[in-house]
């Protein structure tokens, strides 16, 4: 990572604790645009908290969060502009049970970027047809399958034509039949250039698609590297102590 | 492979004889038909217990002749059934504003901003002082109490009903609106409540803010998720109206009374019950119906 350039996100020593535990204890990570960096660690260690943060959806005690150099972490300052330009996708998909997949699509388009209706149908059928969801445009969430909500997901996500990515664990909750299709959007999705932050269990995903991987435990970003380096010689041995076990769990 | 049968030799369950069931089948039938002859017995023994023992019971002909006089329900119900559309009237009267009056109200309880503190207090203070009145003293004191105080004069056009501004038919459905949306704000509070913090987050993910949240995706879902503990409030709502009786207000329960008044005889109250279940009952039906195909609309797994 070239610190002379621009990050498209810096976070600056960012802490943040629920009541008196401590879940980002003092991280810094940048990201430069099209970059995809992957968070890894055991649950609890902080990762969905670090998304969840980036996108201002849990304010941070201390620290800053910059996109394209501006801080969107102070205080006072209206979320809803600077979520607008993040995508963000959770592990529960998140997706409204009473719309039909594609006004799920349109919701944002229609009322955050004031798009005409037939504007954001016309974006949002051409995602659905990239992602091989056409025919499910009229389903409601409940009527389709776990891998086909996500992909739903994420294509709600990309309708709003983010700046970046942010996405929290979206295989988590699939079938393991199901976890492919899911990542291959996400390959997609970095072919086309999009700057993404995951947090991830799929190592093996982790480490073909990231730029960079970041091993996080107790709040701590304990080691950042690249995939080549962080899965065959890490430098801390949290982080090989953390491998042992996901391979020994046959994860990797 | 030039067999047909090679593959179908893997899975060797013993083919099934068309019109001939099996052993469970058998079992699982024989346990049903017993099922539904011991609820038989059981009903009939029941109630005809129950029946024997009351009209065996020492004041029964009495009782029979005061509350089930077949001639005088013959001669009272037509009359007392003339009376039925005030009470229809009085519940479409109220029924949409408690909705909208209870809406605002826990609108007003859900508020986060600082600056609407006050509202906050004043719709957990209303939603405390009308729960916790009975319906009927809140009737008495803003039906009889509010016109005396002699602030409004003259004549008033209120939704088909017309009148003097002291008038009952204003001032009872507006101490029924009062009372009843407390328990309807209640309602719409849990409902949204009750939607999952994630929808919220999934909103605010893309940019949503709150009130648009709230429009499009709390709301709706919240809406649906009341919609039965809503209908059970109209239905006592309906059945309430009868209350308004008080203030002077002719219905079907007032007209009951007064011709038990005349003729000493209590069957025409049980010609009102009578009306009012024929009321209430394909009601309670309606709201089944709709809630039962809302779930098979969205697929099934919503919890409802």
């Amino acid at each position: 990572m070239n610190t002379t350039t621009k990050a498209k996100v810096e976070i600056r020593n960012v802490r943040k604790s629920f009541g008196d535990k401590l879940v980002l204890d003092d991280v810094s990570l940048q990201v430069g645009a099209h970059d995809v960096v992957c968070l890894i660690g055991a649950s609890g260690s902080g990762k969905s908290t670090l998304l969840r943060c980036i996108n201002l959806l849990e304010p941070i005690d201390d620290g800053a969060i910059l996109l394209d150099g501006v801080d969107i972490s102070e205080p006072g300052l209206d979320p809803d502009p600077v979520r607008r330009r993040i995508g963000m996708v959770f592990q529960g998909y998140n997706l409204f049970p009473h719309m039909s997949v594609l006004h799920n699509i349109t919701l944002g388009p229609t009322k955050v970027l004031r798009q005409p209706k037939a504007q954001a149908v016309a974006g949002a059928r051409e995602l659905l047809d990239r992602f091989g969801l056409s025919d499910r445009a009229d389903a409601y969430p409940d009527q389709l399958s776990g891998g086909q909500q996500q992909r739903v997901a994420i294509v709600r996500a990309l309708a709003m034509q983010p700046e970046l990515m942010l996405l929290d664990e979206v295989t988590a909750a699939l079938d393991p039949v199901l976890v492919g299709e899911v990542l291959n959007v996400i390959r997609d999705m970095r072919g086309q250039g999009m700057t993404m932050i995951l947090a991830t269990h799929e190592m093996g995903f982790a480490r073909e698609i990231s730029d960079l991987v970041c091993f996080l435990k107790d709040g701590l970003i304990l080691e950042a590297a690249p995939p080549a380096q962080l899965f065959t010689a890490p430098d801390r041995s949290e982080t090989a102590d953390f491998l042992a076990r996901v391979i020994a769990s046959g994860r990797l | 492979m030039t067999n047909n049968d090679e593959g179908a030799g893997i899975m060797s369950a013993p083919s099934r004889v068309p019109g001939q069931s099996t052993r469970r089948e058998e079992w699982l039938r024989r346990r049903r038909r017993k099922a539904i002859i011991i609820a038989v017995v059981s009903t009939v023994v029941t109630f005809g217990g129950l029946a024997w023992l009351i009209t065996s019971s020492s004041g029964w002909p009495k009782v029979k002749t005061i509350f089930f006089n077949g001639e005088r329900f013959k001669e009272d119900f037509p009359e007392i059934l003339g009376y039925l559309w005030v009470d229809v009237k009085l519940f479409l009267q109220t029924a949409p504003f408690i909705l909208m009056w209870g809406l605002v109200i826990a609108l007003c309880r859900n508020t986060r901003n600082p600056v609407l503190f006050p509202l906050r207090a004043f719709a957990a203070v209303y939603t405390d002082f009308f729960r916790g009145v009975p319906i009927i003293l809140t009737i008495y004191l803003v039906g009889f109490g509010i016109p005396k105080l002699g602030l409004l004069e003259g004549d008033f056009h209120f939704l088909g009903f017309g009148g003097n501004w002291t008038s009952p038919y204003l001032w009872g459905p507006i101490a029924l609106v009062l009372a009843y949306s407390a328990y309807v704000a209640e309602v719409f509070r849990s409902g949204i409540e009750g939607v999952h913090e994630s929808q919220r987050a999934g909103a605010r993910s893309l940019g949503l803010s709150h009130s648009q949240t709230m429009r499009h995706v709390v709301l709706p879902q919240a809406a649906r998720r009341v919609v039965p503990p809503l209908m059970n409030d109209l239905l006592s709502l309906q059945k309430d109206v009868a209350l308004l009786s008080v203030l002077g207000i002719i219905e079907v329960f007032r007209r009951a009374t007064s011709i038990k008044d005349l003729t000493g005889n209590f069957t025409p109250l049980v010609a009102a019950a009578v009306i009012f279940l024929a009321l209430t009952i394909p009601e309670t039906r309606l709201v089944d119906w709709y809630t039962n195909r809302q779930r098979r609309r969205t697929g099934g797994s919503q919890v409802v």
